[in-house]
């Protein structure tokens, strides 16, 4: 094999692989559409997150506005803690609720964040005070099945 | 007394195997400190990048494509029964990016390229071509062995890379162009559900550590290998015997370690 032949071959492998990386991090790993944006931390409490998990996605009306950094017991008051990095383009007003929603029947969990009225935004460090907790099967039959043997009661 | 000499039979292969790990480990060290010539004379490795890793794009690719067409086609039977057809896209990239990449385009390269380094050095030594240099006062580990040992480390996952990226294609052909899943989800939901560091990065690192392994073990059994046309073959099966369990082996380990909890 000539030389030339060889190396151009070789360099064609080597942009080849390169390539499949690229394309695999770009269209198949989404790199750089949400990764690159400067984003600042929120804290809210949750009585019961259910089956939340660090980098679960934030959603206010449906659009992905952040991701769950981390999630702890506060051992104070016995709730969960969870740490979300919103993205800075999105402001949020310091009345903002968050939800912990499920996408779908079987999907997975994810929080919903419902902007308020107030006129002072959220900053890095700040706490969303409103929150709702994840829906929790046995609770929900339980309450179900109590409301049934209440209504038969009367 | 058969017990006896049963006990003894597994004390012998237990010591000629640890000694042969031990050689396996000096060899290992020996490349690493005569490399430099692989990158100063990058000619050395260059040629042998072109006979491990460019003479293996075709079986790659074409296995990939392959392996991502079956991937879309079973993985949308199973998945058609719960309705979700539209994670299919997430199914056939984080099973080719974690796992069949890296295993399968590991595996090939072992029976591909890992044999002939293995035949190739055999050959040599047993045609005392390695015998001549050391009176030429060439070093054989820097001059043939530690090239290969490059050649390899970098082929294997651009190898790798190219075998997950053939195979979503392949899956992607299946699945949207073939059976009509929806292509924004398919590429959509693929694109939630896939991480870069966690997934694609990880995916990367088992192929780096197979392609080590594998020329490793490679060259080992080649410059090893007792200098008879017997001795050529047997290290020869030996290279894809051993690459093989050592790949499987170590996928299971990295995978336990990297994708344990979520």
């Amino acid at each position: 094999m000539e030389r030339t032949t060889m190396d151009l071959w070789v360099g064609i492998f080597v942009v080849g692989g390169i390539a499949a990386l690229v394309m695999l991090a770009m269209k198949v790993g989404n790199l750089g559409s949400y990764n690159v944006s400067e984003t600042y931390q929120v804290q809210a409490y949750f009585t019961n997150i259910g089956g939340l998990k660090p980098k679960a996605s934030i959603k206010s009306a449906g659009v992905l506005v952040g991701r769950v950094v981390d999630i702890s017991l506060d051992t104070e008051n016995y709730q969960a803690k969870v740490s979300m990095s919103l993205d800075k383009r999105y402001q949020f007003s310091t009345d903002t609720s968050a939800k912990i929603l499920t996408s779908g029947l079987l999907g997975e969990q994810y929080i919903g964040l419902e902007a308020g009225a107030e006129e002072v935004m959220l900053k890095q460090g700040d706490q969303i005070k409103m929150t709702q907790s994840a829906m929790v099967m046995e609770d929900l039959i339980g309450k179900f099945i109590y409301n049934k043997a209440a209504e038969s009661a009367q | 007394m058969p017990a006896a000499k049963v006990i003894k039979t597994i004390g012998h292969r237990v010591i000629n195997t640890v000694w042969r790990i031990g050689l396996a480990t000096r060899f290992f060290a020996l490349i690493l400190m005569y490399s430099g010539a692989s990158f100063s004379r990058f000619r050395l490795t260059m040629k042998e990048l072109f006979s491990t890793g460019v003479m293996s794009l075709i079986i790659i690719v074409v296995a990939g494509l392959f392996v991502g067409m079956v991937l879309g086609l079973q993985g949308y039977e199973t998945l058609k029964r719960y309705g979700s057809e539209s994670a299919l896209g997430v199914m056939v990239a984080l099973g080719l990016v974690r796992e069949l990449g890296p295993v399968v385009a590991a595996l090939l390269f072992a029976s591909r390229a890992g044999s002939a380094m293995t035949a190739e050095i055999g050959l040599m030594k047993a045609t005392e071509q390695i015998t001549a240099m050391e009176m030429m006062a060439v070093n054989p580990i820097a001059r043939i062995v530690a090239p290969r040992f490059w050649a390899g480390v970098i082929s294997m996952p651009l190898l790798a890379a190219m075998f997950s990226a053939v195979g979503i294609f392949g899956g992607y052909f299946v699945g949207v162009v073939q059976i009509g899943v929806d292509e924004g989800s398919f590429w959509s939901q693929m694109q939630a559900a896939v991480d870069f560091r966690e997934d694609i990065l990880n995916g990367v690192l088992k192929s780096f550590v197979f392609g080590v392994v594998v020329t490793v073990i490679a060259l080992f059994e080649g410059y090893d290998a007792p200098p008879t046309a017997e001795g050529v073959s047997g290290a020869t099966t030996r290279t894809v015997v051993t690459s093989s369990l050592a790949i499987l082996m170590l996928d299971f380990v990295m995978t336990a370690i990297m994708f344990r909890g979520n």
